[in-house]
């Protein structure tokens, strides 16, 4: 099945006070079933956008998400998404937090007890069997990242999209998730989209890795097949020509082909150029005005 | 053992400051024996130093009373404020005894009746006295929580309603802006008009008093429930409400399940603020609406000018806000309770 999910002519208008502002423009991109596809590109270039759009969060202002050959254009489900900062429910434990997802979508398909086996299930695939009662303020930052991928691999999602999962946590952290990540794909075989600013991230994680050029007007600028051999191992791949080859190249695109022009590239073309040059911003929730009466 | 102990003083320490009593944080410490010194240390300056502050206060409190004269004699000093409310509990007391003894004399009566004839008709006759200072606190308690909870009511589902429509917010902003600094003493009048021309029953339920105090203070403390569950709701993180639409939560369950919840710590802060406010006002209320309770109390000392009366007054002006200060104390434990940062102990 080639057409699994198509991305089809999508272009985005944002509605300004200075008048409408075009994020994106005619993006195209088919992605094959259990494809693992990788969307890189400078900050505020569209890669959300490009995401919320196939999630149904936002709607394109033209073009279409075209799912196994059915249009779809409300947020459902079958394309679960994993938020940068974890988005889970502070006021429910971790096991409740993928229950009430289960819970919705399996109603009526599942009995209590098989809904109780599928939310542990899931979380014993990201290695949180530990602390199903506690609260996520309780847990730390890569664990609470490891449920919200829990409760979107609960939904058993046709695709899944990730937005700069890891990109708020340590390096060590990442890898970590980085690795349990490859673990679950090799044994569920997901059809994946993930954001990321990571360069290595990007090559060791995908199948294909989807460079954007910069906005306004933002759209695919090249996309790079990475033929490594599964399963990848992050210590192998580091001395291993190909690797870097592919890194260059990702690299090449973003410092020199898309080079930011408000951003001094002093190393321009090196092959040290800083992979993580523009640390995408941490979002963090608005904070809470409280307000004071009387 | 060692860790067990430490488990349970962590546990106690935890409910204490949930309760409001973290002050006592470091006499438990110093009964479980960790780091004496350092713990001496704590409660001098967090017990010992509000306790010498109490003592200066009252200090300058007995030396300034004894400078003002007033018609009623000399301004009541500490001491003359303990023993009116001594003798205010003793009045209290007595009552209750008579109440009792009333009661039990009726029963007697009762019983031999009974013995005599087993058909006999029997009543019970409720007690009349007036009430007490003790029965004054608690109408006035009853008073402010009756109006609370019309407030509550009335302002969260109002809130949620414009924190989830940014229209509706803007619709009623100004209104609640304006009615917001409206004092009680302007509302009353109206709602003792309004109370008197609606509520018309033979055998009422509530007295009108009662009614015109709680309905006063629900119109001056919803405002700060409603503007900050407003603000709670609109606040909710975006990727909150998303991860509701990607898993199809209706409508209902999205506000039921994520947007209350969500912002229940904001509602709550906005209900502590009520509580208090409502109680503020309680007290002009129902010196106007001559509701029995705290502000009737403070009335009628006030038109009694006996020569208690001054110490009686402050008395209750104490007593007001202790009580204000435990309402504030059990809300700012629920809302702590409610938070969702909570804080890791372990
Ligand atoms: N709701 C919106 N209204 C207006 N402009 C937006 C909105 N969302 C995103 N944009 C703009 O669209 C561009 C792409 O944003 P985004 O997709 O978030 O970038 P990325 O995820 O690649 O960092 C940015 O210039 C951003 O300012
Ligand atoms: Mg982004």
């Amino acid at each position: 099945m080639a057409n699994y999910l198509d991305i089809s002519h999508v272009s985005m208008e944002f509605p300004t006070k200075n008048g409408p502002f075009k994020a994106l423009d005619k993006v195209n991109l088919k992605i094959e079933r259990g494809e693992f596809i990788s969307l890189i590109g400078h900050s505020g270039c569209g890669k959300s956008t490009v995401l919320n759009i196939v999630a149904g969060l936002h709607q394109a202002t033209e073009g279409a998400i075209i799912l196994e050959g059915k249009e779809v254009n409300q947020p459902g489900p079958d394309r679960a998404v994993v938020f940068q900062n974890h988005s889970l429910f502070p006021w429910l434990t971790v096991y409740e937090n993928v229950e009430i997802a289960v819970k919705q979508i399996f109603k009526g398909k599942k009995s209590r007890a098989e809904i109780k086996q599928w939310v542990e299930h899931n979380l014993q695939l990201v290695h949180m069997s530990h602390a199903l009662h506690k609260y996520p303020a309780e847990i730390s930052g890569g664990m609470k990242q490891r449920v919200g991928i829990a409760r979107a691999l609960a939904m058993e999602p046709k695709v899944l999209l990730m937005d700069e999962p890891f990109g708020a946590l340590d390096a060590l952290t990442r890898a970590h998730l980085q690795d349990s990540l490859m673990e679950i794909q090799a044994e569920l075989n997901n059809t994946v989209i993930l954001i990321t600013h990571d360069v290595d991230e990007a090559v060791l994680l995908s199948d294909r890795i989807v460079m954007m050029s910069n906005g306004p007007a933002a759209t695919i600028g090249e996309v790079l097949h990475i033929d490594l051999p599964r399963p990848r191992d992050r210590l192998v791949l580091a001395d291993s020509p190909e690797y870097n080859h592919y890194r260059a190249e990702v690299l090449t695109f973003l410092h020199q082909k898309q080079a930011k022009p408000d951003v001094p590239m002093t190393n321009k073309g090196q092959q040290s150029a800083p992979e993580n040059a523009q640390g995408a911003p941490v979002k963090k929730p608005p904070e809470l005005k409280q307000v004071v009466g009387g | 053992m060692q860790s067990q102990a430490q488990s349970f003083m962590h546990h106690t320490i935890r409910y204490m400051n949930l309760a409001g009593f973290s002050w006592l944080t470091p006499v438990v410490r110093l009964a479980m024996g960790e780091n004496p010194r350092e713990q001496a240390q704590e409660i001098a300056r967090r017990i010992g130093l509000p306790l010498a502050a109490i003592l200066m206060f009252l200090a300058f409190w007995s030396t300034a009373a004894a400078q003002i004269d007033t018609s009623l004699g000399k301004f009541p000093g500490p001491a003359a404020v303990y023993a009116a409310g001594q003798s205010l509990w003793q009045d209290h007391q007595a009552s209750r005894e008579k109440e009792t003894a009333f009661y039990q004399r009726q029963e007697d009566r009762n019983a031999k009746k009974l013995a005599a004839n087993p058909d006999a008709e029997v009543k019970i006759r409720p007690f009349t006295g007036a009430p007490t200072y003790v029965d004054q606190i608690f109408t006035s308690l009853k008073t402010v929580f009756t109006g609370f909870i019309f407030a509550s009511v009335i302002a969260i589902p109002l809130g949620v309603a414009c924190g989830l429509s940014p229209l509706l917010n803007t619709a009623i902003a100004p209104i609640v802006q304006v009615l917001k600094p409206v004092s009680p003493l302007a509302w009353l009048p109206l709602v003792t008009m309004v109370v008197s021309a609606v509520y018309v029953s033979e055998d009422p339920l509530f007295p009108k008093s009662f009614l015109n105090s709680a309905i006063t203070v629900t119109l001056c403390c919803m405002w700060p429930t409603l503007i900050n569950t407003a603000m709670g709701v609109a606040n909710i993180d975006k990727d909150l409400i998303n991860v509701g639409r990607v898993i199809q939560l209706n409508w209902f369950t999205q506000v039921r399940k994520i947007a209350v919840p969500a912002s229940l710590p904001a509602i709550f802060t906005g209900l502590r603020i009520s509580l208090g406010i409502g109680w503020m006002v309680l007290i002009a209320a129902e010196m106007l609406a001559q509701n029995p309770g705290l502000g009737k109390f403070v009335w009628d000392e006030f038109q009694n000018g006996s020569s208690e009366s001054l110490a009686r007054i402050m008395f209750a002006v104490v007593t007001i806000g202790f009580i204000g200060f435990v309402l504030d104390t059990v809300m700012l434990s629920l809302q702590k309770m409610v938070a969702h940062d909570g804080e890791q102990q372990h």
